[in-house]
């Protein structure tokens, strides 16, 4: 099976119904991807198939439709995503294992709606959780990325 | 303080130097009697001035040895060293560093101590001063309690200070001009002449020298990173997914582990059959753990899918079925025989409420999952006799003796490396899965394997923030509460964890649980007649610390108990408060959040507010919340919060914990809840054990203060007074007095 993550093609020999959050972090070592519920509750393995959000939790591995980005491929650490750009001003990670999902997934919502409200926000981001309480300066922070890329 | 008091102090600390050998205060103990475990490891050229500053060619490490779980510790710890060491925090690289009783937490120790923390007297003093010493002998090293700040500020601060005094010595012997001439700046020696010589081209030298005296601490006043909001050093990693937490440890060869054991928790597996299992295509291997089994295959998911495939046999449980059963041996434990502790007997109770017209009422909270978002992992290999462990645990050097039992081996042949914690909230000073890998390890000798819990494991198997009744008495004269009696009841954390193996120590089992009554007796309350009493269930669940421990379900009911009061008494509830606290810094809090609230406006609209106060952990902390009701259910809209640290070393990190620990309450009191049916617990994943989403979110403001003498870390204190504070708002709003946990079990929030 072939399959392009991050720009890389790669030939695949796993089982079809294989999730492609198993794929990417047991088989490919692609590990900015996390692992938190397994049925789609939890936001954390939030990967874009052709720059759309998707949990890889429940996408088996024969039915990805396209090109699959995941955090490492969102950017260079030299040319950050702009919305990793917010997220570090705003130091919103705290123990950050969600961060990768809530990231892939405010990018998506950038992608549609480059001037998102706060209930914009909300009603895109509430699938993704965090323990640790970042959501305010999840908030501020895709505020300020939409300023951004509108400004860019 | 009087001077007898002064005196004696004194004399104390010089004896403590005396008694631990110089361990905490002086220079050569970090060189000499204190195991450095940094030196084992160095090269040519190399040094290890403290134990928390190593020095090579390339670079300058600073060792952080505490968990990194979301709150901060490796940037605020980094910051305190390189303070004194004159090293900019872009200069450095920071490690957790191996498990050692270097760095054991004295913090943890005075934590437990039968003083409150708002009692400055002569003898309390004196015991915090002398904590370190059983620190040190029992190789303390945890992360826990809010007590990584109050225990590094004065110890990592003078490993700075003596890193860079070994180091100006040695450049002034090689320039052959006096100490007193030179100076630091940038991670660099200056000489008189402006000449620069980085650290990294003394560490051969230096490692050589030795200083006789430590120096002086920096003022206040002269600080260049402390007090000031600095950048996390984890941040840019956390945001491009090249942190690395146990999960994420990847190994040539590597396999990949998924656990089950059984539903009645702590119970045995009494048999099984794995041959479906094992005949899956991807699996490597079914092994028994004694409790459950570990299945090895080529990658998670088909780990995870043979779990379903083996047949379990299960052995009852040996606790009651349901939930209803056990809140029933809760309340059964109030009673004498099954006292715990009574801290504070003020006055005479009996007699102010004998014949009196007492308010009386019952709360209940649940037991509740941490539900960390990273759910429990480890990865281990066992080779040619040596065990490597990796995982994100809050206490490496008991994880290291653990592994070394559940392995059959010397704990000399177990290297632990602490990663970073996807969340730990007190689970991740649990032990079992640091066991369980030890115990997969030694059957898969020369394969690494991955070990990860299913999310349903990791939520319905516990340990879990044990459930508790509050019950509580009084009465109320003149606009006051004249007489209040009040009872805490619940199992035991303590001696949960002593018998899983979590605790550095055995706890002696005649020891009051200082976790029972936490923030419950020691209250800054004058209040003439005031009694508090713990109670000690019999064991039921496995009860484990969750953020901010006792003081999440007892803060709930002494503050709610206090709203209640308020009501009878006819007062308003933060001008009873502020009537009744002793403690200034206590009472500045309140004050502060009342201003930021406008507490004394009323909100508009369909609007209504609740206050708590709640000292725990060492620092006093008011919180209001507000509320409002809408036609789709109640939403939390504003919470105002303020709590006095003593000192604020990183502002903006202070910001975030409180937010992070209001949020954490928030959840709670709204939804999270553990319950049983049939012995076993009926919740498995996020679905149905419901955590705080975006949309629930509300404004939070906060305000640090800083009139309390003592340092004091920030972790848990945001906790403990969200649920009260919420649960008084929705009686201001709708007239009714919740006193059961989770509030949304009583009303609908949106």
């Amino acid at each position: 099976m072939e399959l392009t993550i991050n720009g890389t093609s790669h030939t695949l020999n796993l089982p079809d119904d294989m999730p492609l959050l198993w794929v990417l972090r047991d088989a490919l070592d692609i590990t900015g991807v996390k692992y938190g519920c397994g049925i789609a509750q939890c936001g954390a393995c939030t990967v874009h198939i052709n720059g759309e959000a998707v949990r890889s939790c429940q996408v088996a591995l024969a039915d990805v439709w396209g090109e699959v980005t995941t955090i490492e491929g969102l950017a260079t650490p030299e040319a950050l995503h702009a919305v990793q750009t917010a997220w570090i001003a705003h130091q919103v990670a705290q123990c950050g294992y969600c961060q990768s999902g809530q990231i892939m997934q405010a990018v998506d919502l950038l992608g549609r709606n480059p001037a998102p409200s706060d209930d914009d926000i909300d009603a895109a981001m509430s699938g993704n959780l965090c323990r640790c309480g970042t959501y305010p300066r999840i908030r501020a922070a895709i505020h300020s990325a939409a300023t951004a890329l509108r400004e860019t | 303080m009087t001077r007898l008091g002064k005196y004696t102090r004194r004399g104390f600390i010089v004896a403590s130097v005396a008694v631990a050998g110089g361990v905490v205060f002086g220079v050569r103990t970090y060189r000499a009697q204190l195991e450095n475990p940094l030196i084992a490891e160095l090269g040519q050229g190399e040094a290890a001035l403290t134990p928390y500053v190593k020095i090579t060619g390339d670079g300058i490490t600073l060792i952080t040895p505490r968990a990194e779980m979301g709150q901060g510790i490796h940037t605020t710890l980094a910051s305190l060293v390189a303070e004194e060491l004159d090293v900019e925090l872009d200069q450095v690289r920071i490690a957790h560093g191996p498990p050692s009783s270097a760095y054991f937490n004295g913090g943890v120790v005075e934590e437990g101590y039968p003083f409150p923390t708002t009692d400055l007297g002569t003898v309390p003093e004196f015991a915090r001063a002398q904590r370190d010493i059983p620190a040190v002998f029992l190789g303390y090293q945890i992360t826990g309690g809010s007590t990584s700040t109050h225990d590094a500020y004065v110890k990592m601060r003078r490993a700075g200070a003596v890193a860079r005094e070994t180091l100006k010595t040695a450049a002034a012997a090689r320039a052959g001009i006096p100490v007193a001439r030179l100076s630091t700046e940038g991670g660099a020696v200056v000489l008189p002449d402006g000449t620069r010589i980085p650290y990294t081209e003394l560490a051969a030298e230096a490692a050589a020298v030795d200083l006789a005296d430590a120096p002086e601490l920096r003022p206040r006043s002269a600080w260049r990173i402390l007090g000031k909001s600095q950048d996390r050093l984890d941040v840019v990693d956390k945001s491009t997914g090249r942190a690395i937490y146990a999960s994420d440890i990847r190994l040539p060869g590597m396999r990949f582990g998924a656990l089950r054991r059984s539903p009645f928790l702590g119970g045995r597996l009494r048999s099984f059959d794995a041959s479906a299992a094992l005949a899956m295509p991807r699996v490597d291997a079914v092994i028994d753990i004694g409790n459950g089994v570990v299945v090895v295959a080529a990658d998670t998911w088909a780990a995870m899918q043979a779990l379903d495939a083996v047949i379990y046999d299960w052995a009852p449980p040996d606790y009651p079925l349901d939930s209803a059963g056990h809140f029933e041996v809760i309340a059964a434990a109030f009673r004498p025989e099954q006292q715990d502790s009574r801290q504070r007997d003020d006055g005479n109770v009996a007699d102010a409420l004998a014949g009196a017209q007492a308010i009386e009422g019952e709360y209940r909270a649940p037991y509740l999952a941490h539900a960390t978002m990273e759910p429990m992992s480890a990865a281990a290999l066992m080779q040619d006799g040596a065990l490597q462990i990796w995982a994100g645990t809050q206490g490496p050097t008991v994880a290291r003796r653990e592994a070394a039992l559940a392995a059959g081996i010397d704990k000399q042949a177990v290297t632990i490396t602490t990663t970073l914690l996807g969340g730990g909230f007190g689970r991740r000073g649990e032990m079992d899965f640091v066991q369980i890998a030890a115990k997969v390890a030694t059957q898969m000798q020369g394969t690494p394997v991955l070990l990860t819990y299913p999310r349903e494991e990791d939520m319905s198997r516990g340990p879990y923030r044990p459930a508790a009744i509050g019950r509580f008495r009084a009465v109320v004269a003149d606009g006051l509460p004249l007489a209040v009696d009040i009872a805490t009841a619940s199992p035991s954390i303590m001696a949960g964890i002593d018998a899983r193996g979590g605790a550095p120590a055995p706890i002696p089992a005649f020891l009051p649980d200082f976790t029972l009554s936490q923030a419950l007796w020691d209250q800054p309350y004058g209040i003439a007649n005031y009694r508090v009493t713990g109670y000690r269930s019999a064991p039921l669940l496995p009860a484990s610390f969750w953020r901010s421990v006792g003081a999440s379900q007892n803060s709930f009911f002494h503050e709610c108990m206090m709203d209640e009061l308020a009501v009878a008494a006819g007062c308003d509830p933060v001008e009873m408060r502020l009537a009744l606290i002793t403690d200034a810094p206590s009472r500045a809090v309140l004050a502060a959040v009342a201003d930021m609230a406008d507490w004394g406006t009323a909100p508009v609209g369909a609007r209504a507010r609740g206050v708590a106060f709640a000292l725990a952990f060492g620092v006093p902390t008011a919180q209001i919340v507000e509320i409002e009701d809408t036609p789709s259910g109640i939403i939390v809209r504003d919470v105002w919060v303020a709590a006095d640290v003593g000192v604020a070393l990183d502002p903006r990190n202070l910001d975030a914990q409180l937010i992070s620990g209001v949020s954490f309450g928030l959840s709670a009191a709204i939804g999270e809840e553990i319950t049983l049916t049939d012995g076993a617990v009926d919740q498995s994943n996020y679905h149905d054990y419901p955590v705080l989403r975006m949309y629930q979110a509300p404004r939070i403001h906060t305000r640090i203060l800083e009139n309390q003498p003592h340092i004091r870390g920030i972790g848990e204190p945001g906790t403990p007074a969200t649920a009260p504070a919420l649960a008084n708002a929705i009686f201001a709003l709708t007239g009714q007095r919740l006193r059961d946990l989770p509030l949304g079990r009583s009303v609908v929030f949106a």
